[in-house]
């Protein structure tokens, strides 16, 4: 090995390892404000990337439906509950529309502006638009009202809606797979390095969204309280924070930062609507690097993974995974013998 | 309390709601409709939903039951097809693990198996097992045949980490010695997988002068993008399981120039009017699309439909002798497989004998080129 | 309890062996008996998980692989080597055993969540590795594997099959049921709530956890090897991490801390998947895709409405009853010498604690003598229970020294403290609330007894526990809890789990007694019960350190009195020259200015 392809696959180890970086922050930020393992962390991705491919055909994307089908069954859920609480009747409209507005406004514009076919940007916009808001709705379906369950349930309940998203994935999406086109066409040589446009943005994205979160998570309120709720949920309850709030709030920013990860990994490979398990399983190994609760760590450790599955996959490509996940042991093993340790409930 | 009821109260309805009439024949099919053979199984399933409801005057029930390209469910759903619906007849499955770990429990209910995927077993074990697909044997044909007509000397290997993949390997390495070719390195990847870069650096600086990349449907193109892209000049090629629009759609101007060996049924406009496939090949095609759009045609669901064509030579043989629904039905229904002979399919001449249950011939493979976004026929 | 209930409780179990093993007899369609031994091969592999998960609180993701062990054992051994079935089973119990001795002992000594993600890692690393072996057939898998004989008898895939599946599902879970109702049981049920409280009884939680851990392996390696034989081919794809991941739902369906869950849950998701598949067609019109998205939205609604599982609607109407008490006349336990009264008992020494810059304990010295009650008394934060934890090994000495019996115990681990005769009870009261008051309290006998695991299992150790109960008993009956042993610890109010906590210390025949405020969250009449049942421990010659904030309980009680403030020894002496002092008092209340 020279020194022009250890670059090269440095770069690409890297360039992964930021995609995965998006999902392993994800992971890391739901799991510490609402105990859930979310294994359907990679269905965001791949549901991002399969929307804008059949925004890019034309076509209205079945995600459209879905997020109609799943808002009207949350608002349905929410209103019975409502109304069990004997809650006012305009508390009950108002709180129904809240649910469904933002859910119906962006899938009534993607069965409009889809077979209009929109500058790529666009439609990458009406993507977030579209898949962000599945992660509150999800969480309200299936995980707010056991929100105090033991981290075990939460785990397998996740499970079941791994299987239900990937199952609806194949039904919206069939079963070949896509590629998107690149965001930013250009090649940037330097010797035998070839940087593309793409990998730019996903480095540029991923540093932005990174500073952003340090931001969000120091500066504004809504942030502390999302750490609060981390840290202790009894006590910021107590402090007038909502942790059902905090809760939708995080889901929130997973499945956005999931469904960004699917459009930045989309040009660089071709997505199924089942390769998703096994990106999220990647993000989830970084995010077990950092604890689960530190995000500088969760960066490195995504990092990381990416490089040894580059470095991995030149080595021995047949036993990429092999390396991969067995090299996670000595990792885990270092990082939990550092850990002091705490007492589990 | 109340899903368990109802769980409970749903699955006693279920078990005891299950008869069929016996007097209709009753074809088991189990398919990958879901996991990584999705896209094998999915138009299989499509071609079966075009059957008509009877043949020859006889009903005709298909059960399909998806088998998640699951060796294990797949066995599950042969035992279920013999035991419960008592079948007539197993099509499946359109993977080859899956199909050989039914053979074992067909042939002990001693029912025919049209195995979907060119599936080897033991030798001896295939008495009640025919295989629907060209072997790779037949596939491999005439790729070396090309490579040998090009003067490739060596050549590279980017496949699946699945059987698909390790079958290709296998053979590819046994006809290419056969041959004189070298293949000087096989590397691996995942449908699923990110990045190839690896891999294709690899190969790229070994440079040989042809590359085989095994992998199935929209699966195929990135590979041979990540070649590309490193600066592969060599010549590529790709196996039947890549010839279809999908290879084309994804992969764009990079894949001009491929060589996608086929079988004749998905390029059935462009076979020459003697070939003895092309009335059928084009039936098929036109069908196919008439239901599922222009551009949908697939090499698998061809199977299906020469499944069909079985059938509508060997029903009328076997109800002459026994009714559907017993051992002696499905005993003569396999005599009279294995009786049939030449037989036009869309997908080549099938030729089964009492010996012989692959039943196609080397001649039976065509290559391709990928020409302008479309599938041309190499002479 | 109604003599119905109790006929029913006594008989379920005979009965349900009866029927699963005569099952395959009776005229039931073939389908039935397919589904019945894909359940039984299920159970088995769920049957560990619930130990593993359930019980000792360890996720594991990864039982499947085990199965692959198993399975690939038996077929490689049948096909290539042309070995008997029945030889090929030890060969996979034993590489199960070895696989799970070395992956354990790199994961087990993982804590929260990185345990459930090791085993996603070795489980999908041994799958692939699996499906790379060229003499594993790959991605093919081996073909060809044969039935298993009996004896000359072909047992076949069907009926015959049957009867050894369940015959070995029914046995595992009669073993697993025994084994968790025994002294390793209740060291296991131990390991859910941490390893702090287990560890001063003198359990090794690493060794429990591994026992676990094997016995999963191989239980999962059994199911294997069965697997292998039934459906006569093996390939990578059933060991594969998704279903690693049903295993685990599958148990947490059942109701993940019942042995007789693992039945149900295997049940259940064998019968809702295979009735889904039909099902489905039948109402939409096509099939494939919508088994998978309405099998994912069941799993969410029956665990919404059933967190603790199934077996909980199950369990209302089979309660466990009552124990019966057949230990009267049991050999008692062999006791340890005692110290005498004055003799010293414990010394500190110049003891020091330091937290990166918090110095905690900062050389505190002083001694307990036989016989006498010490109290460690000091506002919040002084470092009393530090320094309980240094003297019984919880946390290591930075400095200093601490003597008992005339050793030196400072390197010493908690649980070889524990085997010298300190025993202790804790701040918040650490106990298994699923166990009664007497089994929880014969935890503490756990040092005292010798039944290991197999012998549980094979339910030899009866004499032992009944010695054990009877000793627990007995120590119930000293502080004055007889009555109350047969009630769930997790029921009691915080007053009695303090003193079964007392109790359990007792039960490990201690030569030196320490107390983290026992009397902390209690009412008033508790606590002059609690002081009632010192003074008489010490009347018995009992030695005893006491750490304490309620000065009038710790004044009428103790012969001697230590201060700590700020991690210093700030005075000892007897109670009235601790009420007298000045120094005490600035401490506690504050200087006059």
């Amino acid at each position: 090995m020279d020194a022009s392809i250890f670059s090269i696959l440095a770069l690409d180890g890297l360039t992964n390892g930021a995609v995965y970086a998006l999902l392993a922050l994800s992971i890391v930020l739901v799991f510490t404000v609402t105990r859930v393992i979310y294994i359907p962390q990679g269905e965001y991705v791949a549901f991002g990337a399969l929307t804008l491919a059949l925004l890019q055909a034309g076509k209205v994307p079945g995600t459209a439906w879905f997020l109609l089908i799943l808002a009207g069954l949350v608002a349905l859920i929410e209103f019975v509950h409502g109304l069990r609480q004997h809650h006012g009747a305009r508390r009950l409209l108002t709180d129904a529309l809240r649910t469904l507005a933002w859910p119906v406004v962006a899938s009534l514009l993607a069965i409009w502006a889809a077979p209009r076919g929109y500058p790529m940007l666009v439609q990458a916009l009406l993507t977030l638009a579209l898949v962000t808001p599945f992660g509150s709705l999800i969480y309200r379906i299936a995980f707010e009202s056991l929100a105090d369950a033991s981290v075990l349930v939460l785990l397998i309940i996740s499970v079941g809606v791994h299987f239900a998203l990937v199952g609806l994935g194949l039904f919206f999406f069939g079963a070949e797979g896509f590629r998107n086109p690149s965001f930013w066409d250009v090649r940037f040589n330097a010797g035998a390095l070839s940087l593309s446009g793409q990998a730019i943005l996903i480095f540029a994205v991923t540093f932005a969204l990174i500073v952003a979160l340090a931001l969000f998570f120091e500066r504004t309120l809504r942030g502390k309280a999302l750490r609060a709720t981390a840290i202790n949920r009894l006590g910021a309850r107590l402090m007038g924070i909502s942790s059902t709030g905090a809760g939708r709030l995080s889901f929130t920013l997973a499945a956005f930062f999931g469904a960004l990860a699917g459009l930045l990994i989309g040009p660089t490979t071709t997505i199924f609507y089942d390769s998703g398990f096994l990106i999220g399983l990647k993000g989830f190994v970084a995010a077990v690097f950092a604890g689960l609760s530190s995000f500088p760590l969760a960066l490195a450790g995504s990092l990381g993974v990416g490089l040894l599955e580059s470095f991995g996959s030149f080595w021995a490509s047949s036993f990429k995974e092999v390396i991969v996940f067995g090299a996670i042991l000595p990792v885990l093993l270092w990082r939990s013998l550092r850990d002091p340790h705490d007492e589990e409930h | 309390m109340k899903t368990f009821i109802k769980t409970t109260l749903a699955s006693a309805v279920m078990l005891l709601a299950s008869a069929h009439a016996f007097a209709d024949v009753n074809i088991g099919i189990s398919l990958s409709l879901t996991g990584p053979g999705s896209g094998l199984g999915i138009p299989m399933q499509n071609e079966f939903k075009l059957w008509p409801k009877t043949i020859d005057g006889e009903k005709v029930n298909l059960i399909i039951l998806d088998d998640a390209t699951d060796p294990g469910k797949g066995v599950a759903n042969a035992r279920r097809f013999v035991t419960q619906d008592k079948v007539d007849m197993i099509i499946g499955s359109c993977i080859t693990p899956v199909a050989a770990a039914i053979a074992p429990v067909a042939a002990e209910a001693k029912t025919v198996q049209l195995a979907a995927a060119p599936v080897g077993v033991p030798p001896g074990a295939d008495h009640w097992l025919f295989r629907l697909p060209q072997g790779f044997n037949v596939m491999a044909h005439p790729i070396i045949e090309n490579m040998k007509k090009q003067g490739v000397k060596t050549i590279g290997f980017l496949g699946y980490t699945d059987a698909y993949g390790e079958l290709w390997l296998k053979e590819i390495t046994k006809d290419a010695e056969a041959a004189g070719i070298k293949v000087v390195m096989a590397e691996r990847f995942a449908r699923t997988d990110t990045s190839v870069t690896p891999q294709a650096l690899k190969l790229v600086s070994a440079n040989p002068d042809a590359i085989l990349v095994v992998a199935s449907g929209s699966g195929a193109a990135m590979p041979e993008m990540g070649l590309v892209e490193r600066g592969y000049k060599g010549k590529i090629y790709q196996t039947h399981a890549a010839a279809t629009p999908d290879l084309v759609r994804i992969g764009g101007k990079e894949v001009e120039g491929t060589y996608v060996v086929s079988g004749p049924a998905v390029i059935a406009e462009q076979l020459p009017d003697s070939h003895p496939s092309k009335k059928l090949a084009v039936d098929f095609v036109q069908k196919y699309e008439a239901a599922y759009g222009p551009n949908s045609r697939n090499q698998f669901a061809a199977h299906s439909y020469d499944a069909r064509i079985v059938l509508t030579k060997v029903l009328p043989v076997a109800l002459k002798k026994a009714k559907p629904g017993t051992p002696e039905f499905r005993a003569a229904l396999r005599d009279a497989i294995e009786g049939m002979g030449r037989t036009l399919f869309s997908h080549g001449v099938m030729d089964w004998s009492a010996t012989d249950h692959w039943g196609y011939t080397n001649e039976t493979g065509v290559l391709l080129k990928v020409e302008n976004g479309k599938f041309v026929v190499v002479n | 309890m109604t003599p119905l209930r109790r006929f029913a409780f006594r008989f379920a179990f005979p009965l349900f062996a009866l029927v699963m093993l005569v099952f395959p007899a009776l005229p039931v369609p073939d389908f039935w008996i397919t589904q019945s031994n894909y359940i039984g091969l299920y159970t088995l592999v769920s049957m560990g998980l619930v130990l593993l998960t359930g019980v000792a609180g360890l996720t594991s993701f990864g039982q499947a692989a085990f199965v692959g062990v198993g399975a690939y054992t038996a077929a490689y051994m049948a096909t290539t080597l042309g070995i008997s079935p029945w030889l090929t089973l030890w060969v996979g119990i034993l590489l199960a055993v070895l696989s799970a001795l070395v992956v354990g002992a790199i994961t087990l000594r993982m804590s929260g969540h990185y345990l459930p993600l090791a085993t996603i890692a070795w489980g999908l690393a041994l799958n692939y590795t699996m499906a790379n072996m060229d003499w594993l057939g790959k991605y093919d898998g081996l073909l060809g594997i044969p039935t298993i004989h009996f004896f000359g008898k072909d047992l076949g895939t069907g009926r015959g099959l049957h009867v050894l599946i369940w015959l070995i599902a029914l046995a595992a879970a009669l073993a697993c049921s025994h084994l968790l109702d025994s002294r390793p049981g209740r060291a296991i049920r131990s390991l859910k709530s941490g390893t702090t409280m287990a560890e001063a009884m003198g359990i090794s939680t690493l060794r429990y956890k591994m026992v676990v851990f094997v016995l999963a392996a191989v239980l999962a390696a059994i199911s294997g090897w069965l697997f292998a034989h039934f459906q006569g081919s093996v390939n990578p794809t059933p060991f594969s991490i998704s279903k690693g991941i049903e295993y685990l739902f599958m148990t947490v369906l059942g109701g993940v801390g019942q042995v007789w869950g693992a039945f149900l849950g295997a049940a259940v998701t064998r019968i809702t998947e295979d009735q889904l598949q039909v099902l489905l067609p039948r109402l939409i019109g096509t099939s494939g895709n919508f088994e998978t998205i309405v099998f994912g939205i069941v799993l969410v609604v029956v665990l919404k409405y059933a967190p603790d599982g199934l077996w909980t609607f199950v369990g209302r109407w089979f309660p466990a009853p009552q124990r019966v008490r057949d230990w009267e006349g049991a050999a008692p336990l062999a006791l340890r010498s005692k110290p005498q009264r004055g003799e010293l008992l414990l010394s500190v020494d110049k003891v020091r604690k330091q937290f990166g810059g918090l110095l905690a304990v900062n050389d505190v010295s002083f001694e307990v003598r036989g016989g006498d009650i010490v109290g460690l008394i000091g506002p919040n934060g002084a470092g009393k229970s530090t320094t309980f934890n240094l003297i019984t090994g919880v946390l290591p000495l930075t400095a200093g020294q601490v003597t008992f019996r005339g050793e030196a115990v400072g390197p010493l681990s908690s649980r070889q403290i524990a085997r010298r005769g300190i025993s202790r009870t804790f701040q918040h009261v650490k106990m298994i609330p699923e166990m009664t008051v007497l089994e929880n309290v014969a935890l503490g006998g756990y040092q005292r007894s010798r039944s290991g695991s197999l012998r549980a299992m094979l339910r030899l150790d009866r004499a032992e526990e009944r010695s054990l109960f009877a000793e627990a008993e007995r120590q119930l009956a000293r502080i004055g809890m007889a009555a109350q042993m047969h009630e769930l610890a997790g029921n009691l109010a915080l007053g009695p789990q303090r003193l079964m906590e007392i109790a359990r210390a007792l039960a490990t025949d201690p030569a030196l007694l320490l107390l983290d405020e026992p009397a902390a969250g209690l009412r008033h009449k508790e606590k002059q019960a609690l002081a009632g049942v010192l003074r008489q421990l010490k009347a018995e010659g009992m030695s005893i350190l006491l750490v304490e904030h309620d000065m009038d309980f710790v004044m009428g009680l103790t012969d001697r009195i230590v201060v700590m403030e700020f991690g210093v020894r700030l005075m000892e002496g007897t109670p009235a020259e601790v009420q007298a002092s000045p120094a005490v008092r600035a401490a506690y209340l504050g200087t006059e200015h």
